[in-house]
């Protein structure tokens, strides 16, 4: 199996340039062509707005003041890097966005663990743990703003007694909390398929040799789990990067600016102040800061991409 | 391999042109209103949306059976909670975007939009009208939802003030009284002398939730009464003034002291929630929260709730002015059906409808001198209905405080800033009530928030 | 003995994982004085008030348009992303690196920061409150997962058996559903189920672009929150209502999840 993939990829490319130019070409076109319908897809659909947003940023328009519309160049970005509240949510973004997917991928690998071995009810108890990731974020946020974390009665005070205002006293844990639970389902997912995926033979192999579990842990599973864990990690960020859901609903940026992140602190820039330009320059900002970062990921997609080369 | 590079790159400038042609198409009429959304269908069926009050689900049960029985106009409603109503109804007046017919909206946004053009004027509609009966409207309600033009942009559909609100059990049990009309500082001895830590009953319920519409409503209207503004006469930002820190660091100390738990977290639902569960001995907010506290079902403190006017300081009265109202946005094609619907949502019919019905309790109140005259409307909120009603009629909406202000509102400031301006502020004062980070701090910052807005209106 | 601490403790974790969720449901049945009292109400009278005021508001319609909406844009995803994840495996084209990095690049534009240019261009082009622009939106948010998902399932067909297909004389039709399509339908249908599940659940666009005719289950959702009343046990029972079909899906579906995201690898 592993040599039949082996096959795979890479030396598809390296065929080809043995072969005719112009039957080269049009194998090339015949290898574009499935591709096209979904790229050309993608490409209208956003990098259009891209476009308008760039548009947008050079504006001086504030929504709430019709008729005074007018071409401002590139102050909207002045006064966007200038702006300490974006780079207090740039901060509060990776804070959430960091904490979140760690706290989520080492809780999802515990399950993952506990999840591998056969037990009574196993089927059951996945069943359980699968739940978060499959109920509304918008119901997961209500739910926790409003059933769980309430002071007065809230299911954390009513099991602990107290008063404590959680979203208020830790208002970071308190949305991060909420997107661990939603999201630890979906890396114990992806770890478990890791864990699955393990040769059964191998592992045995070592036990026969007399390595212990803790061993057959370090030196075996989690070297193999790597490219899961990168693929939870990558995947994690990529949406978490974005919450706007749980910000919105459990505390609406605070207090103060405690958890407003940059997709809440745009939307403020878009439907409370309704400078659309200033939100249109901070949308252009958080891309290409966020292409910088994409261009760091992207060494952690390159070694997924070698995963896939290489079996 | 010419041929094939040329054909190589078509693939790319497509998509480009393509996508060229969509931002063309986009950028050519920014301005124009397009026909979009509620562009289908006759003039058999109109578009709202409403946020999503008590007084807004009953109307979307009666609807049906009544309105569109009488005149054969269906009505789509959309329901949303005040944020992304706020937000939504915004967006789509302001870019024209024409997807409702009719729009709850409320006394901050009419004057505004109104001036912006944005919504058809109703005068022209209501004053023909003689079933109407506009005079019936209260004073202070017509004249909070009407534009410098002097016409009605908005008609009222149901009224509010902000009175003080008090468990007459935890007063009786402490043996403490409550004056007709209370000052701050005795709300706050009160407050000091009523609460019982151990039992889980706070001294006072306010709100902390951040929201020029939530915190900053009760607490404009202590820093009215305190002496304090945002702005004076000439645009001069004041957040940082003397009279306007002592509101805030009363307002603050006070919630700290003897407030709920969660206060930073609490708005009109969580106080409604602590104060109807018998967990604060007062509550400061607004009037239409007596209509559910009175109501045996939703609450366990129904007639035992004393109703007072609202605390002062400097001033005579100090409470605020707030309407619900129904506007229909200028995009519109079927005003003549949106104003039938408006004005029947209105009436003195709609208010017997819903009193028949549905009880008296829940009839949308405070727009209308007549429905205090109603024999059965009365009975039913005996406690409370006199009060109310004074204190609407009492309420300035153009001179709130102890100077002259540059604009209307009570407990806003009526600038299209104000939302952004109020809510940054609140964030900073809720951060006060959660830490106890200096108020003065807070207010220095929102100075400099104040400054930036009154630039744009200083001349 | 080991064992039986294993099972308890697997048990108990995930109790509490779906403990919240069991309280949602808990609380959908409470009147709402009972959901909103202090300490919590373990013992109740249940109700099924909060489900009649939800069916009294009319809920098929915003059901109807989350069906439409996850559905065609799921089916448009697998459509699109299938191919194109066929260009980047099996049959690669030169860039394929560049491609697959722009599909998940645009992942990573802020979804807030679209809004507005998204919400003007589809005003001009007259599409507001119409689900057909959602099963647009949908597919766009979902194409880089699906390509990422579809690429790495068809990575796990052997080339080998591809060519000796080939070699037998199968066209590619033939080949794709007798050789390709069993190895990748458990990936498939993990694809869908998550493009199913992350079109279901959006709020945001859906929030902002529809109105009365092509509001999705989110929103009605929402609408029963209410500023000035009660409101946590019809939320809640609203939020049970709305959650149910992607729950069951979900839970139907599990082993395709599991098997399909472990991309073929367990067999």
């Amino acid at each position: 199996m592993t040599q039949a993939i082996a096959t795979g990829a890479a030396p598809a490319g390296a065929r080809a340039v043995t072969q005719p130019k112009r039957a080269d070409a049009r194998d090339r076109w015949a290898r574009r062509l499935p591709l096209l319908p979904a790229l050309i897809f993608a490409i209208i659909v956003t990098q259009v707005p891209f476009l308008v947003t760039l548009y947008l940023s050079t504006l001086g328009w504030n929504a709430l003041r019709p008729g005074e519309r007018h071409f401002v160049g590139l102050a909207n970005y002045a006064s966007v890097l200038t702006d300490a509240r974006l780079r207090a949510a740039l901060v509060n973004t990776i804070v959430l966005t960091a904490g979140a997917v760690l706290v989520s991928l080492l809780l999802g690998l515990g399950l993952a663990v506990l999840l591998d071995r056969r037990f009574p009810g196993r089927s059951v108890v996945r069943t359980l743990l699968i739940t978060p990731f499959l109920v509304m974020p918008m119901a997961a946020a209500l739910l926790w703003k409003h059933a769980i974390y309430n002071p007065a009665y809230g299911l954390i005070n009513g099991l602990l007694g107290g008063h404590t205002d959680w979203v208020s006293s830790y208002p970071m844990v308190a949305v991060v909390a909420t997107l661990v639970w939603q999201w630890t389902p979906f890396m114990m997912l992806i770890l478990l398929a890791g864990l699955q995926s393990q040769s059964e033979e191998v592992l045995e192999a070592a036990r026969v040799d007399g390595a212990s579990a803790r061993q057959v842990f370090t030196h075996m599973t989690l070297p193999h789990l790597r490219q899961y864990l990168e693929l939870g990690a990558l995947l994690g960020s990529i949406y978490l990067v974005q919450t706007f859901d749980a910000v919105f609903t459990i505390t609406q940026g605070g207090p103060g600016t405690a958890t407003t992140n940059l997709p809440y602190e745009i939307y403020l820039t878009t439907f409370r102040k309704f400078e659309y330009g200033e939100a249109a320059a901070a949308g252009v900002v958080v891309v290409i800061g966020t292409i910088v970062v994409a261009t760091f990921a992207l060494r952690v997609i390159s070694s997924l991409f070698r995963m896939e080369e290489g079996r | 391999m010419r041929k094939m590079g040329r054909r190589r790159r078509s693939a790319p400038a497509l998509a480009f042109l393509a996508g060229a042609a969509t931002v063309a198409l986009a950028l050519s009429g920014c301005s124009g209103a397009g026909d979009t959304g509620s562009g289908s269908g006759s003039d058999k069926t109109i578009t709202a949306l409403m946020v999503g009050n008590p007084q807004m689900e009953d109307i979307a049960k009666l609807t049906a059976d009544n309105f569109t029985k009488q005149t054969g106009i269906t009505v789509k409603f959309t329901i949303l909670p005040e944020n992304e109503l706020r937000d939504k109804v915004t967006q789509d007046v302001a870019t024209q975007g024409g997807q409702y017919d009719v729009a709850t909206i409320g006394a901050y946004e009419v004057p505004i939009w109104a001036k912006n053009g944005w919504l058809h004027e109703l005068s022209s509609y209501a004053d023909s009208d003689s079933g109407y009966d506009k005079g019936d409207l209260l004073d202070p309600m017509v004249k909070s939802l009407s534009g410098e033009d002097g016409k009605m942009y908005a008609a009222p559909f149901y009224g509010e003030s902000s009175f003080l609100m008090y468990n007459k059990d935890i007063f009786a049990a402490k043996g403490l009284t409550m004056p007709e009309r209370p000052t701050w500082q005795q709300v706050a001895d009160l407050a000091a002398k009523a609460e019982d830590k151990t039992a889980g009953v706070a001294g006072i319920c306010l709100r902390g939730l951040p929201g020029w519409g939530e915190m900053f409503a009760p607490l404009t209207t202590v820093v009215n009464t305190f002496g304090g503004t945002w702005f004076d006469k000439d645009w001069t930002p004041k957040v940082n003034a003397p009279e306007f820190t002592d509101a805030v660091k009363f307002y603050v100390d006070l919630i700290r002291q003897h407030g709920e738990s969660g206060a930073s977290q609490a708005g009109f639902t969580e106080c409604l929630n602590t104060f109807g569960q018998g967990k604060a001995a007062m509550w400061y907010d607004a009037t239409s929260a007596a209509g559910t506290l009175e109501d045996p079902n939703a609450s366990k403190v129904a007639g035992k709730v004393g109703y007072v006017y609202a605390p002062v300081v400097k001033t005579k009265s100090s409470g605020w002015l707030w309407a619900w109202a129904w506007a229909m946005p200028k995009t519109t094609k079927k005003a003549d059906a949106a104003w039938k619907f408006i004005s029947w949502a209105t009436s003195k019919d709609y208010e017997k409808l819903v009193g028949e019905k549905l009880g008296w309790s829940r009839v949308p109140a405070g727009k209308r001198k007549s429905t205090y005259d109603i024999p059965q409307y009365t009975d039913s909120a005996k406690a409370f209905s006199d009060v109310t009603l004074k204190a609407i009629e009492e309420a300035d909406p153009v001179n709130p405080g102890v100077q002259p202000r540059p604009t209307v509102g009570v407990q806003f400031v009526d600038i299209p800033e104000f939302a952004d301006l109020g809510t940054k502020v609140s964030q900073d004062v809720a951060a006060c009530i959660a830490n106890g980070t200096p108020v003065d701090q807070a207010l220095a910052n929102g100075q400099k928030l104040a400054e930036d807005v009154a630039k744009k209106y200083r001349k | 003995m080991r064992k039986a601490a294993w099972t308890v403790t697997a048990w108990a974790v995930g109790i509490v994982f779906v403990f919240p969720v069991l309280w949602m449901v808990l609380t959908g049945f409470k009147r709402e004085q009972d959901a909103a009292s202090n300490p919590p109400a373990w013992l109740f009278h249940p109700t099924l008030d909060q489900y009649r005021q939800i069916f009294g508001r009319n809920v098929t319609p915003y059901l109807l348009n989350s069906l439409m909406a996850s559905g065609f844009s799921t089916l448009l995803v697998l459509v699109l992303a299938t191919p194109a994840a066929y260009a980047l495996s099996m049959r690669p084209v030169g860039k394929w690196r560049d491609a697959l990095f722009f599909f998940i690049s645009t992942k990573m534009l802020p979804a807030v920061a679209a809004l507005l240019p998204i919400y003007l261009v589809v005003k001009q082009l007259g599409m507001l409150d119409n689900i057909w622009t959602m099963v647009i939106l949908y597919t766009a948010m979902n194409l880089p997962l699906a390509v990422w998902m579809m690429r790495s399932f068809l990575l796990e067909v052997p080339r080998s058996v591809v060519e000796a297909a080939a070699v037998d004389g199968a066209g590619l039709g033939l080949t794709i559903r007798k050789v390709i399509g069993p190895i990748v339908s458990p990936g498939i249908a993990a694809t869908a189920l998550i493009c199913f599940i992350f079109a279901w659940n959006e709020f945001f666009f859906a929030v902002n672009l529809t109105a009365t005719r092509s509001g999705t289950a989110p929103i009605f959702l929402v609408g029963f929150i209410s500023s000035e009343g009660l409101f946590l046990a019809r939320l809640c029972a609203a939020a049970t209502l709305v959650s149910l079909p992607v729950l069951l899906a979900g839970w139907l579906a599990q082993n395709k999840l599991v098997r399909g995201l472990s991309m073929g690898a367990v067999k």
